[in-house]
């Protein structure tokens, strides 16, 4: 076996969080070189630098080089000015992509907030939770390739009549419905995908909240409950109150990822059928018409639907500021 | 309670121990063959077709001593744009198609073959069609590791023979009013005579365009065919319209509906014929559906349970049009051993390896016939190499944008066929600018 | 001692020094409800995944012509082909040992960068703090897509295509932002007296950060070191274009995505390389559950 291969593997896992430690020892012992009182001004830059330096390199320059090829032509050569945000806007197929991923906005995030928490407290009272967890975390871990494969045998179509193959249709003919092609359908195929995508992530809301829940001090419940509060009402006035930042952080999370859904959207539809989303367009402008312009607008476009989100984030944070 | 800090690292070290231990014991994969170059090869093959591709290339390895890596992805237009684009290209990579072929001609990113191939010899084996298919203003790009043969109809002859209907491979429909005949006395007798099956993924509908793509064909011929793809014909041209309603009617005579249709992927969609009693009698599909068939049904063999005819006529004046497909190749980066390789993958010696191995056809004329695994796949090969004019299959040939367009407008169509108008109008419009 | 007198969930009003207890587990009347909830539940969730796992010993053939819960009845028709093909796959043990390779790495390196970031960002005050920490959680929203071919380009130049360094900084950068979020979040929940004390006692930030924070937020580092193993295991793209997918690279989604042919065939090995796959996240799932405890702010710092 390579003798470079080990070493990098060794470098990488011992020597870069080796080297970070020493790096912040080192600059510290500089630090406190310095008087008092510029100490603490100085000592935050060191210790967000190295996060900064890699989020520059590998994420703010790609966006900056976006935003600057959203202004330039499919070849990304001349300059067209809002031209792509224009023919992005007035495509009829946007407009629907845009209407599918409000869907997936609050659709997506609010169930999948909504199962994790109440998953991850309910099994925090019971002697079997590890059991439960991993069942509910295992979606995440099957890759998404697998997923579609689960879920194309769910939702599988067979004539009425003809003996069904997909579970959700076997289901129905069971209750004498008839069969529904739930990825076609227009009345089903979005809340379908976004099912199988709840299906997937519930775990992943669920395995933070249970993390949260865990830094709460039992004493607290406790006392609540001595004072005569029901367990529903120490679930909402005491629990999710406590719990509120991580939420906010999940649910933030899950906004984020509900606008740039796309694997799921690609493989199990193609975006076909009024499914799509904005992350399969921007994916349709820059590989398969290779106009990287419009793929450019579609990408800022949908950072530009983040800025709510963020400001929310700041609302949050000054709100935490002040009670703490 | 406390976290055991000491506990926990001891734990990380011996996991770490582990890993690296085992990647110690892991099978060298960093050791070279000992001479000679590697070359990197990307292309969409997976499955059974890399290892056809492996075999192809092993006479090959063995020979120069050089070493294919093969990478495969189903997504090579992402992968392949963003690697030629990022400065990072393979070696020799299978190009997604004549339109892509183009557009990297055309940037300067293929380099071209003619000097590298021995062009008197292509001339030779190779029909002029697949030559200028692999061409761009003229001069070489592509070869053709593989093709397949589309626009046949595919059936079950036992079955067939009990309908009474009048098919056998030696006299079959020849004209589409004799095909619309069978269909109607197979509908008069309460049977269901196609099947369809359009999805496909991100590529759902291909299927369709195929169908459309023979319709046009045979009733307008190959000249017009070759301006259609080109964006030279409207969409709306009644010609074009026409065929679309021929698709239209046959969908109306689909097992299962156009939800079945729309839902069922291409590879089982031939299924319904092998069931008893069977659900359709007629399915149209290119020469690669042997492998599906045989694969959902293990016990069926070719020729006493599927056969094929090729697609009737339209117009008598254009017989002899076959619709083809391929697999092109082309090379990103020049070397020696890289020209060498693709001078070997023209070669019979060459093509005849993946032929032997099924599911492909190759256009090279010398590849003995003999080579091919079965009869039916014979009869394909001889079709494909004398075929009196072969085109290429139209969708393939269209700018990417037109080419989804398209699939996008079959699924449309069949969700609802009263908006034809609308769709091939739309149609027209998505050609205005993706010829550009 | 004193018992945490609690009106309000104001956690600044607990104080610190508390015994750790862990709650006791009420088999009242009222859990049998919430038991059948949670397994109901559960149930539901595991079906799809119970298909996958009765196809994945079934023909390929009958996979697409029966539903999969008529292989519970006889004639059963199970059959170990689907995993042993893949087993036998050329390449596949070197393609788990680089997903391992890749996946490790990836893993360790943004924990360790995010952690001192988050620390700052949660816990020292300076200019703009409020505004870059926006920035990276706005960063989160960029397409992975959009970065290839600008870092592809960059990995060019500086030789950092086609090995395994690239690969680990691209996926720690990517990792960040999330790592960054979420980190900040649980040492912000700290409760400040915690700091208070040690300030007092004369410890800077440097001991500060590891004697207290690590320790006292190992569910959030376990949270984290879960997903993002899992994410890094989970990739294709990212790999497959700083990487490269040869032989002697790819990782196991590479040698798994190529099992199925260009146009699908063979997809039902695809349902046995699912588990095979999925068997060391799972692993690794379950290895770090025993972190996932209670009372970790308690009994930290003595009064």
């Amino acid at each position: 076996m390579d003798i470079v291969r080990i070493t990098f593997l060794v470098g990488a896992v011992v020597l870069v969080p080796a080297a970070l430690i020493a790096y912040v020892l080192v600059t510290d012992l500089g630090v406190r070189l310095l008087p008092a009182r510029t100490q603490p001004r100085i000592r935050p830059w060191l210790w967000i630098l190295p996060s900064m330096l890699a989020v520059t390199v590998f994420l703010i320059y790609p966006t900056i080089a976006t935003i600057w090829l959203s202004f330039l032509d499919k070849a990304g050569q001349t300059f067209v000015g809002l031209a792509n945000y224009g023919e992005v806007l007035g495509d009829g197929g946007v407009l629907v992509s845009i209407r599918n991923n409000i869907f997936w906005l609050v659709g997506y995030t609010a169930l999948v907030l909504v199962f994790g928490l109440i998953l991850a407290v309910l099994a925090d009272r019971v002697p079997y939770e590890s059991a439960v967890k991993s069942l509910i975390f295992m979606p995440m871990a099957i890759s998404f390739v697998a997923a579609s494969v689960i879920w194309g045998f769910m939702f599988a179509y067979q004539p009425p009549g003809a003996p069904q193959t997909g579970t959700l249709n076997a289901l129905l003919n069971l209750f004498h419905g008839s069969p529904i092609a739930w990825l076609i359908d227009h009345r089903t195929n979005n809340a379908a995908l976004i099912l199988v995508a709840v299906w997937v992530w519930t775990g992943f809301a669920m395995v933070i909240t249970s993390a949260a829940l865990k830094g709460i001090p039992p004493e607290l419940l406790e006392a609540a409950r001595v004072d005569g509060a029901t367990e529903l009402q120490v679930f909402f006035r005491v629990t999710v109150p406590l719990l509120a930042p991580t939420l906010t952080v999940i649910g933030t999370t899950l906004v984020i990822f509900a606008l740039k859904a796309f694997d799921l959207v690609y493989v199990m539809t193609g975006g076909f059928y009024d499914t799509d989303v904005m992350a399969r367009r921007m994916y349709g402008e820059m590989f398969n018409n290779q106009n990287f312009g419009t793929s450019a607008a579609i990408a800022m476009l949908l950072l530009l639907a983040v800025v709510p989100v963020l400001i929310f984030n700041l609302r949050r944070f000054q709100f935490q500021e002040a009670i703490r | 309670m406390h976290i055991n800090s000491p506990g926990v690292l001891r734990n990380l070290a011996l996991a770490l121990v582990a890993v690296i231990g085992l990647a110690a014991c892991g099978p060298g994969a960093g050791t070279s063959s000992g001479g000679g170059k590697t070359l990197h090869v990307l292309a969409t093959w997976g499955g059974d077709e890399q290892k056809a591709f492996l075999a192809m290339v092993k006479p090959w390895e063995d020979r120069t001593g050089n070493h294919i890596a093969y990478e495969g992805t189903r997504d090579l237009n992402a992968v392949l744009t963003t690697r030629v684009s990022g400065g990072n290209p393979p070696d020799l990579a299978g190009l997604p198609g004549p339109g892509q072929m183009a557009e990297f001609a055309k940037a300067g990113k293929l380099i071209p073959l003619d000097s590298v191939v021995d062009m008197s010899q292509m001339n030779s084996q190779y029909a002029k069609s697949w030559i200028d298919l692999g061409s761009v203003n003229g001069k070489l790009y592509g070869i053709f590791i593989k093709a397949a043969l589309k626009g046949l109809i595919w059936y079950d002859p036992k079955v067939v023979q009990a309908a009474s209907v009048n098919i056998s491979s030696s006299s079959p429909p020849k004209t589409w009013d004799d095909l619309t005949a069978i269909a109607s006395q197979l509908k008069s007798a309460g049977k269901t005579p196609w099947c369809v099956g359009l999805e496909s993924g991100a590529a759902s509908g291909w299927p369709g365009t195929d169908w459309i793509e023979d319709l046009v064909l045979r009733s307008m011929g190959p000249d017009q065919y070759a301006n259609w793809y080109q964006g030279k014909v409207k969409w709306t041209d009644p010609g074009i319209k026409a065929a679309w309603q021929k698709f239209g009617t046959v969908v109306s005579q689909s097992y299962g509906g156009k939800n079945f249709v729309l839902s069922t992927n291409f590879g089982k969609a031939g299924d319904p014929l092998f069931t008893s009693p069977p659900g359709c009698y007629l399915h149209h599909q290119a020469s690669f559906i042997t492998t599906f068939f045989q694969q959902d049904n293990p016990s069926v063999q070719p020729v006493t349970d599927f056969n094929f005819f090729g697609f009737p006529d339209i117009n008598s004046q254009y017989t002899g049009s076959e619709e083809v497909a391929g697999d092109l190749f082309g090379m990103f980066k020049d070397s020696p051993e890289a020209r060498d390789l693709i001078k070997y993958l023209t070669t019979p010696e060459a093509q005849q390896i993946w032929v032997s191995k099924g599911g492909a056809l190759s256009p090279n004329k010398q590849v003995p016939l003999s080579k091919y695994p079965d009869q039916l796949s014979r009869q394909a090969g001889q079709i494909i190499t004398s075929a009196k004019v072969t085109a290429f299959d139209a969708s393939d040939n269209m700018p990417d944008a037109m080419n989804t367009a398209f699939w996008h407008g079959i699924l449309d169509f069949v969700g609802d066929q009263s908006k034809l108008d609308s769709i091939l109008a739309n149609l027209d419009k998505v050609q205005a600018d993706a010829y550009k | 001692m004193s018992v945490a007198p609690v009106a309000a969930p104001s956690r600044a009003e607990t104080p610190i020094v508390v015994e750790a207890t862990k709650e006791p587990r009420r088999f009242t009347l009222g859990s049998l409800p919430l038991n059948l909830a949670l397994i109901l539940l559960t149930i539901i969730w595991v079906v799809p995944t119970l298909g996958l796992l009765v196809s994945s010993f079934r023909p390929g053939f009958l996979i697409s012509r029966t539903g999969w819960w008529t292989a519970l009845a006889p004639p059963f028709q199970f059959t170990l082909q689907n995993y042993s093909d893949v087993l036998q796959t050329n390449n596949l043990f070197t393609s788990f040992i680089n997903s391992l390779t890749i996946a490790i790495p990836a893993t360790v390196m943004p924990i360790a960068i995010a952690s001192f970031a988050a620390y700052a960002f949660a816990w020292m005050r300076f200019p703009l703090r409020n505004w870059l920490f926006l920035l990276l959680v706005g960063l989160l929203a960029v397409p992975l897509q959009m970065t290839l071919i600008p870092v592809l380009s960059l990995f060019k130049s500086l030789g950092l295509s086609g090995n395994f360094f690239g690969v680990w900084i691209a996926h720690t950068a990517y990792g960040l932002p999330f790592a960054i979020y979420l980190l900040r979040n649980f040492f912000g929940a700290l409760p400040g007296d915690l700091f208070e004390s040690a300030q007092i006692d004369g410890a800077g930030p440097v001991t500060m950060f590891f004697r207290l924070v690590l320790p006292l937020s190992v569910p959030a580092l376990a949270s984290l070191a879960i997903f993002q193993f899992l994410w890094t295991w989970n990739d294709l793209l990212v790999a497959l274009v700083y990487l490269g997918g040869a032989p002697q690279f790819a990782p196991m989604t590479v040698t798994i995505a190529n099992l199925v042919n260009s146009l699908g065939s063979g997809y039902e090995l695809l349902t046995a390389a699912a588990f095979i796959s999925m068997a060391l996240p799972l692993v690794v799932f379950l290895a770090l559950q025993r972190y996932f405890v209670r009372g970790m702010t308690a009994g930290a710092v003595k009064g």
